[in-house]
């Protein structure tokens, strides 16, 4: 390894990120950071990827201006629209970084895990688009509450894996994953679908995900000859937040705000909010913020959505937390579907229900705001998956 | 310093070391005790313990299984520590950890190491650290006379082999084939005696083969490729709670190190 991937914390000794994985990975993960760091800056490499990006994904994404959230909420709200991006969500921009990265590399065979199946889609879809054999891990909870996705993902020809195992939802489908991998790093690249993971993902995520803030910091120029006062993202693993997060880091008038699911509530405990309620621990091959109990087991995330149902975090999270850099806040499941109902009937957008939680953070976020400063909010995905399970929702609130 | 307890246990065995694992708990803290008792009254030479731990990603599904029953059971860290002096009070035979990293960070990397001492504990394997992020724990198992263990595999580069070579002490952990614990396939015999014979080069301490071993031949197979022992886990490990059957399995497998020319 040439780095191990750090980001300061409190404790010197002790930076978050790193490799924290067997040794039976470190040649097959020192593998993926030289091709990572040998085609990056590479011209054909990226000629190539900006090709897809525009041609096939449909980069660049509008920004959006929300007329009536705007005049309620008392400032601008501007989406940034992922969920335009072809598959639906943001990770299409990663998922063809990386599956360029691995014809380079002449892998076989592409696997990832998957949530809310946003990236296993992806990783279908760029598996069809190259010719390349896909393996999808996906925890049977998700499986069941995302099916729409699930069909997606066949229909591209990929083979979708159910994991029973733990909490059956995207912690166990990454432990499946990272086992199946271990067996077969020889042939097989792993798409790893977000900022979190062993060195080098969550850098190398962040860098194919960086271009939705690239984008949307020049179209906020262009368009309102201002950057914007406060930029807000749903947080998960926390790719999506990152990409927006990362052209703006410099700007540090511009504020981050990173946003958490609390599911049922922070008290009940059935939340999924690693950076707000967890503490600094290894998991998946980083060291970050994560659920755990006083012994250092990981407790499981509970979030109405899928895509955010996850216990630990990307260590550059933990960072700008610490750091001060960013804040972190969260939104219960009632919220985020309340978000998604105002998103849908006042102003004809479906989102997704991770993004529909950066959504419900704005009414949080606003009054702090004037009526002519921009509130970025990143509208990560389409919410065509989750109209099913937000019916049945509501139905059984009723 | 102190001698290698593997190293006098094989001299004093004058064969290769029957080593098998268990997960401390599972499926309950009485029954795990009964088991590993179990284990050293049918001819265990060491024992490899494994702490259980929520997110396994380098065991396969039995011990995944095992590490969640155990946790179920309601077993906390505390109560393993306190199961590994209990054990002390019945065997003195090596005893090594199978740990995962978050379970010591979280403990504190001196005291996890302090207890281990305390708890008779000879060696440490941290499953999920590579030599990389290794100096604290290093530090840590030096100064209370813990042996950390480390994992080699046929893709292990002879650079990385030389470096764990230097700071490994207790035993080397050989990895027969490439994946996670559990696997039952019959073992790459060729690559197995490849990897001693590339490992040899390097190390003097005892070299002893994990991952699949689950019948006589593959213990066999790993003596002939010049295995000093053999570690076994989900083949023991699937048969908990019935002891009768870990017991035949125990000394079944134990065939694998005589010779079949010579039976």
């Amino acid at each position: 390894m040439k780095t191990l991937g750090q980001f300061p914390s409190a404790d010197p000794s002790r930076p978050f990120g790193g490799c924290y994985v067997s040794e039976l990975l470190i040649p097959v993960l020192t593998e993926v950071e030289q091709a990572f760091l040998q085609y990056k800056e590479q011209p054909d490499f990226q000629n190539e990827l900006s090709t897809l990006l525009k041609e096939f994904a449909g980069r660049p994404t509008p920004i959006t201006e929300m007329k009536h959230l705007s005049k309620e909420l008392g400032c601008k709200i501007i989406l940034k629209r992922e969920d335009l991006l072809h598959g639906g969500a943001h990770k299409t921009n990663n998922v063809l970084g990386q599956a360029l990265l691995a014809k380079r590399m002449r892998k076989k065979e592409l696997i990832a895990e998957t949530g809310a199946g946003q990236h296993g889609v992806a990783t279908a879809m760029a598996g069809a688009l190259f010719g390349i054999p896909v393996k999808i891990f996906m925890g049977a909870k998700d499986i069941e509450r995302q099916h729409p996705n699930v069909e997606r993902m066949k229909l591209f020809g990929a083979e979708v894996i159910s994991v029973n195992s733990g909490s059956q939802s995207l912690k166990d489908a990454i432990n499946d994953a990272l086992r199946y991998w271990t067996a077969h790093s020889a042939t097989t690249y792993y798409v790893f679908g977000t900022v979190a993971g062993p060195h080098p993902f969550p850098s190398l995520v962040a860098h194919f995900q960086r271009v939705i803030g690239d984008e949307a910091r020049v179209q906020c120029l262009e368009r309102y000859g201002k950057l914007p006062h406060t930029i807000c993202a749903c947080v998960g693993g926390g790719s999506n937040a990152i990409g927006i997060f990362k052209a703006f880091i410099d700007d540090s008038d511009v504020r981050l705000i990173g946003v958490e699911p609390a599911g049922e509530g922070i008290a009940t405990g059935k939340h999924g909010a690693a950076l707000g309620e967890g503490r600094p621990g290894s998991l998946h091959g980083s060291y970050s913020y994560c659920l755990q109990d006083a012994d250092g087991q990981i407790l499981e995330a509970q979030s109405i959505s899928a895509g955010l149902d996850y216990p630990g975090v990307g260590p550059e999270h933990s960072f700008l937390k610490d750091s001060g850099r960013a804040q972190y806040i969260s939104v219960t499941d009632d919220q985020a579907v309340a978000a998604f109902l105002t998103l849908t009937k006042k102003e004809g957008i479906i989102p997704a229900l991770e993004s529909a939680h950066a959504i419900a953070a704005a009414e949080k976020i606003a009054p702090t705001l004037t009526k002519e400063d921009i509130l970025l909010i990143n509208l990560s995905g389409r919410g065509d998956k989750d109209i099913d399970h937000v019916l049945r929702t509501l139905r059984n609130h009723a | 310093m102190h001698k290698n307890p593997y190293a006098l246990a094989l001299s004093k065995k004058k064969r290769p070391l029957f080593v098998p694992f268990t997960v401390l708990g599972d499926p309950d803290k009485k029954t795990s005790l009964e088991i590993v008792r179990t284990l050293v009254e049918s001819g265990a030479d060491a024992l490899e313990l494994g702490f259980p731990f929520s997110d396994p990603p380098a065991d396969g599904p039995v011990i995944q299984a095992a590490d969640l029953r155990a946790l179920t059971s309601g077993i906390r860290i505390n109560d393993c520590f306190a199961m590994l002096k209990e054990i002390r009070t019945f065997t003195d035979i090596p005893i090594g950890l199978l740990v995962y990293y978050n379970l010591i960070l979280q403990r504190g990397v001196e005291k996890f190491y302090h207890d281990c001492k305390n708890s008779g504990v000879d060696s440490v394997l941290v499953a999920d650290l590579p030599l990389e992020h290794s100096s604290e724990v290093l530090s840590a198992a030096k100064a209370h006379s813990i042996a950390p263990v480390f994992l080699v595999s046929d893709v292990t580069s002879d650079e990385r082999l030389q470096k764990i070579s230097q700071i490994a002490q207790g035993y080397l952990y050989i990895v027969s084939y490439l994946g996670v614990t559990g696997a039952t396939s019959a073992q790459p015999h060729e690559k197995l005696h490849a990897l001693i014979t590339r490992t040899r080069k390097f190390t003097d301490l005892p070299l002893i083969v994990g991952f699949g071993i689950s019948t006589p031949e593959h213990v066999r197979a790993a003596v002939g490729a010049g295995a000093d022992g053999v570690i076994v886990g989900s083949r023991i490990v699937r048969e908990i709670p019935d002891q009768k059957a870990i017991q035949e399995i125990s000394c079944e497998l134990q065939h694998g190190f005589v010779s079949p020319n010579l039976s």
